[in-house]
């Protein structure tokens, strides 16, 4: 395993201690938000719409109320009036209007799942059977299930007040162009020797995390309001509950709860509102939890998207132009991650000529939330696919063409700005070197596929403070709610600056009111962000302790030094002092010491992954084993080098998921028919190798410890690995996720009759 | 979700009493692993839970070389497969059962539950159905057989009319040279439903084929049997062409859906790929016995 390329010499980090969350988590004393509990407390259950798109023409909730047990209704008419404006919060950006709607439908519901109403009882089962007493009327309209449906002349529009930056006035279910561009494409294509020109089609997934969405409302008579909740981001709930119910930032406290995955899903709300709602009807403390149907239904998934790519290669395997036209699916409402995947689609090559147009189109489906590396996985398999064609035809080998033509230090990023350090080829060539791609792969119907992918990562506000106790052990806290292994992370990052034993140190997420604002939990930001507060809070503390030494000593704090966890005074032969033997006279020097930072962190490292499978294709089945999988990741510096792998593996496995078959799978009334994990196929572990990993550092120059995020970029090659392998297995390019049994049986007995058919011309 | 009363008799009248009392809105229990979750999903409904779990005929298995099995309804899945007596005389409907669910979901499913259900993606029932197994069932008016083929009249529903119960499956006795196989096509490799499922019973004379009886799920309203499939195998050798033919023949036996799982058109062509896979398995089986 190529592990360290820092020379730094740390003592903590880079080593592999047991989880400080792992005692509550393995014996079931975690708490996580559907375990929240308070006396007197009801339960809320969502009614849903069975249409995907129609008029509602009037709700009657008369007959609910009266079944005994129901205690409270909203429908939209409890919502106050949103503003029709685009606000940054965390790294989405939301308009609050649209919000409102898609936590209530105002006049219309636009997906199959979409809320309506809300019920409050006094159990679960009354709140459930109330639901089917609501009476409501509805226009029926036409479903709009695709790109290429919405986008149509005369194609029903969803949102009448929708407009676009090109179309003037027009109503239209296109919410965005963007357009990215450089150099001359046409004179790029001339000097190409090889173009490959494919179009792509890939389906809405969703993130699959266990935990279903869930919240407790407690609205007080004073207006404060409390919200438990399973979330990545505490802040963003609290300022998003506030938008919508109206309410002042200040009097909503939002307190994460464990957290059972969220992968970008939970960075937005669905049942908070509706809490704080009903219980201030109520008066008493409201849980809604979603079944794993409404988590699918009416969640956050990532879009489904149609790709068109051209790219032209020189014979020698240089890269100098590409076409790039890509749609996505926002969902209900726009804000899909094209422009994320537009800017991603290419970013790991150095290419000349480009242009690159990508839209954001509105359809009947539940509105789009982030997912690990959010739109790029989709741009990877487009582009990735091409790539392999091109250094098939150009006769190189699919990593040495990646390294050709691969960014480097210095190269032009697609918005123009040169990347500083970067580890892409370093990637490639972990793969190249490694024992699996040195392997020979043999047996009939298999096949080896490669391919890379490119994340930003993201940086934004974190806050920390370190406290040191009074026996010299300390505590970490943060406003970062723990999906990754952050809290091991932000323990070792503090150990390591204050010379303690890991296992001295105890990490803490805090509620909203207890820790400086911090955004949410996504972007891989975490070990970056919150880790830069984390470190600047430790070396706060770190100062303190050098003052206080200073005092004992009766000499000026800069002939006091802090090394290998002790305090030293210059000079002298003053022996040596430790945290535990100062901490107990804090009191007497000054009071309690605590370290504080806050950042809007900086120099954001980006991430690159490569990524090696070997499958095996039943020929007659369409069925698609995986054999192996390996894939190299650059991680900067890797505090918990077991976290940054399991990052890896987890973004491979989705991708692997994502690739051969996960789908949305709408009938033709865009009634969602797989809304459970039957027919909605995430892996299993039966389904998957074990995924092997190699860990790049190339220290990132923009954090103290080289630290680059690691929680994305590895879900970005496997779809593209994996369509490369098959077709090395049996010779069909597959250009449409999921590539099921049924889609590449399909191409295999297509591709099996041209070649027959091709075969009895000769 | 409603409230249901639940009653768990000891005594086959008992449950036939109970049953026939609430008519339409009673329905028997057993492991609970379909009805649960159409209760909760609001696919069925039901006012009366009566749990056949506790009944004693319903739980017995045994085996005689001469009169066959005797698969008492509520038997659990994991019995089955844990079985020496199942794995040696009837491999396929032992494998059909240790495919439903999960290790923990086969302690509560029972092939009887399974048939009950009437689900055309069941896996035991073609495995049944390719061993011409009978339904035995009480009720009201007395008892009456029934074979497996015509149990399940539609999807979700079975001959069981109010009042009555599946006390067991009887299954002949395996011939000399004969065996069965299951197999089921999944898109993944555990934890699945059938996209396909083919089961298949076959008797040897020397290298030809005396008997055979193949069956399929996934691919009609109801679980079928391809009759004519089997009969064209009599009398000839299993080789390459005759396995083609069969498939061929299977798949024309078959009328699938467009669905979540598959198109008509991948089901068709999985029926014959999964015919000539379970013929063969059952021949080499055979050849042994």
């Amino acid at each position: 395993m190529a592990e360290s390329t820092t020379t730094r010499d740390f003592k903590v980090i880079g080593t592999r201690p047991i989880r400080p969350d792992g005692v509550d988590k393995v014996t079931g004393r975690a708490k996580f938000g559907a375990d929240y509990a308070f006396p007197g407390m009801l339960h809320g259950k969502v009614l849903r719409s069975p249409h995907a798109h129609a008029i509602i023409k009037s709700i009657k909730i008369d007959k609910a109320l009266k079944l005994p047990g129901v205690k409270a209704i909203v429908t939209s008419k409890d919502l106050p009036a949103a503003e029709n404006k685009l606000e940054q919060s965390g790294e989405m950006t939301v308009n609050p209007m649209h919000l409102s709607m898609n936590i209530l439908a105002h006049d219309k519901v636009l997906y199959d799942g979409h809320a309506i109403a809300a019920v409050a009882a006094t159990s679960p089962h009354i709140a459930e059977e109330a639901l089917r007493l609501i009476e409501v009327e509805y226009e029926v309209l036409p479903p709009v299930m695709t790109v290429d449906a919405a986008t149509k002349p005369g194609a029903p529009i969803l949102l009448k007040d929708l407009r676009n930056n090109e179309e003037g006035d027009k109503p239209t279910n296109v919410a965005q162009h963007y357009q990215f561009k450089r150099g001359d494409i046409a004179a790029g294509f001339k000097a190409a020797d090889y173009v490959i020109e494919r179009e792509f089609n890939t389906a809405m997934v969703h993130q699959g995390y266990i935990e279903p969405h869930n919240a407790v409302g407690i609205y007080n008579s004073d207006g404060q309001a409390t919200i438990y909740c399973s979330t990545q981001g505490a802040f963003d709930v609290r300022s998003l509950s506030a938008q919508v119910l109206g309410m002042p930032v200040g009097k909503i406290k939002v307190v994460p709860a464990e957290i059972g995955g969220g992968f970008g899903g939970k960075t937005t709300i669905y049942l908070e509102p509706l809490s704080v709602l009903l219980s201030k009807k109520t008066g008493a403390p409201v849980k809604l939890v979603m079944s794993r149907s409404e988590v699918l239904r009416a969640s956050g998934p990532t879009p489904g998207s149609k790709i068109k790519v051209k790219m032209g290669a020189t014979k020698d395997g240089k890269l100098v132009a590409a076409e790039i036209w890509m749609a996505y699916q926002a969902g209900a409402f726009p804000g899909s991650p094209v422009a994320a995947g537009a800017l991603c689609i290419i970013a790991p090559y150095t290419i000349e000529n480009f242009l690159i147009d990508a839209y954001d189109v509105v359809v009947n489906r539940p509105k789009t939330a982030a997912y690990r590396a959010p739109g790029t996985t989709q741009a990877a398999f487009a582009s990735e696919t091409v790539i392999d064609e091109l250094a098939e035809k150009c006769g190189i080998d699919p990593i040495d063409f990646r390294i050709k033509n691969g960014v480097k230090e210095g190269a032009p990023q697609v918005l123009g700005p040169p990347f500083k350090r970067i580890g892409f080829i370093q990637t490639c060539e972990a793969i190249k070197n490694s024992e699996h791609y040195k392997s020979k792969l043999t047996g009939k119907f298999r096949g080896r596929g490669v391919a890379s992918g490119f994340w930003f990562n993201a940086g934004m506000q974190s806050s920390a403070t370190v406290n040191i106790h009074t026996d010299g052990t300390a505590s970490v806290v943060t406003g970062s709610p723990d999906i990754g292994g952050s809290r091991a992370s932000m323990a070792m990052i503090t150990a390591e600056v204050l010379g303690l034993p890991v296992t001295d140190v105890r990490p803490i997420t805090a509620d909203t009111d207890s820790i400086g604002h911090t955004d949410v939990t996504a972007g891989s930001r975490v070990t970056f962000a919150t880790g830069m507060a984390v470190y600047e809070a430790a070396k706060d503390a770190e100062r303190q302790l050098i003052e206080r030494a200073a005092k004992v000593w009766e000499k000026k704090p800069d002939e006091v030094e802090f090394r290998g966890g002790m305090l030293h005074a210059k000079g002298n032969g003053v022996p040596p002092m430790s945290i535990k033997q100062l901490a107990p006279r804090f009191a007497r020097t000054g009071g309690p010491i605590t370290g504080r930072a806050s950042v809007n962190a900086r120099g954001v490292g980006p991430g690159f992954a490569t990524t090696v499978v070997d499958v095996e294709v039943d020929p007659d089945t369409g069925k698609v084993q995986l054999l192996r999988c390996t894939v190299a990741q650059d991680a900067g510096k890797a505090i918990h080098p077991s976290y940054v792998e399991g990052q890896m593996q987890g973004g491979t496995a989705q991708g692997i998921g994502w690739a051969l078959n996960e789908e949305y799978f709408y009938d033709d009334n865009g009634t969602l028919r797989n809304s459970g994990f039957l027919d909605y196929r995430i892996p299993t572990c039966l389904d998957l190798p074990m995924i092997e990993t190699i860990i790049v550092e190339e220290a990132n120059p923009g954090h103290p410890l080289g630290v680059r995020g690691v929680g994305e970029v590895s879900i970005v090659p496997p779809v593209a690995a994996v369509a490369n392998a098959i077709y090395r297995a049996v010779g069909v390019r597959m250009t449409q996720t999921p590539m099921s049994p049924p889609k590449l049986l399909k191409a295999i007995l297509k591709h099996r009759g041209a070649t027959q058919h091709s075969a009895a011309a000769d | 979700m409603h409230a249901i009363t639940y009653e768990a008799p000891t005594t086959l009248d008992q449950a036939v009493s109970i049953l026939k009392t609430h008519g339409e809105n009673a329905r028997p229990f057993c492991g609970g692993t379909d009805i649960i979750i159409q209760l909760r999903a609001g696919v069925r409904r039901t006012e009366h839970l009566v749990d056949v779990k506790k009944i004693k005929e319903l739980q017995t298995l045994s085996f005689d070389a001469k009169k066959g099995l005797r698969l008492g309804a509520a038997v659990p899945c994991i019995e089955i497969s844990e079985s020496d007596v199942m794995r040696r005389h009837y491999p396929g409907l032992t494998e059909a059962a240790h495919l439903i669910g999960s290790l923990q979901i086969q302690n509560r499913a029972s092939v009887g539950g399974n048939l009950c259900n009437g689900s055309p993606a069941a896996d035991t029932t073609p495995a049944l159905m390719a061993l011409g197994a009978r339904a035995r069932i009480v009720g009201p008016n007395g008892e009456r057989e029934v074979p497996v083929e015509a149990f399940v009249v539609s999807p979700g529903r079975t001959v069981l009319k109010p009042g009555e119960l599946l006390v067991e499956l009887l299954v002949p006795a395996p011939a000399p040279h004969s065996s069965d196989a299951y197999l089921r096509f999944i898109p993944r490799n555990e934890m699945d439903i059938a996209v396909v499922g083919v089961g298949a019973a076959l008797t040897l004379d020397g290298d030809k084929v005396k008997a055979a009886r193949i069956a399929l799920g996934a691919v009609a309203p109801t679980p079928i049997l391809a009759s004519k499939a089997a009969d064209a195998l009599i009398g000839m050798k299993l080789d390459a062409a005759a396995l083609e033919a069969a498939g061929r023949a299977a798949s024309e036996a078959c009328s699938p859906i467009d669905d979540m799982r598959g198109t008509a058109e991948f089901r068709l062509h999985i029926a014959a790929v999964l015919t000539r896979r379970v013929l063969s398995i059952a021949a080499e089986r055979a050849k042994k016995n």
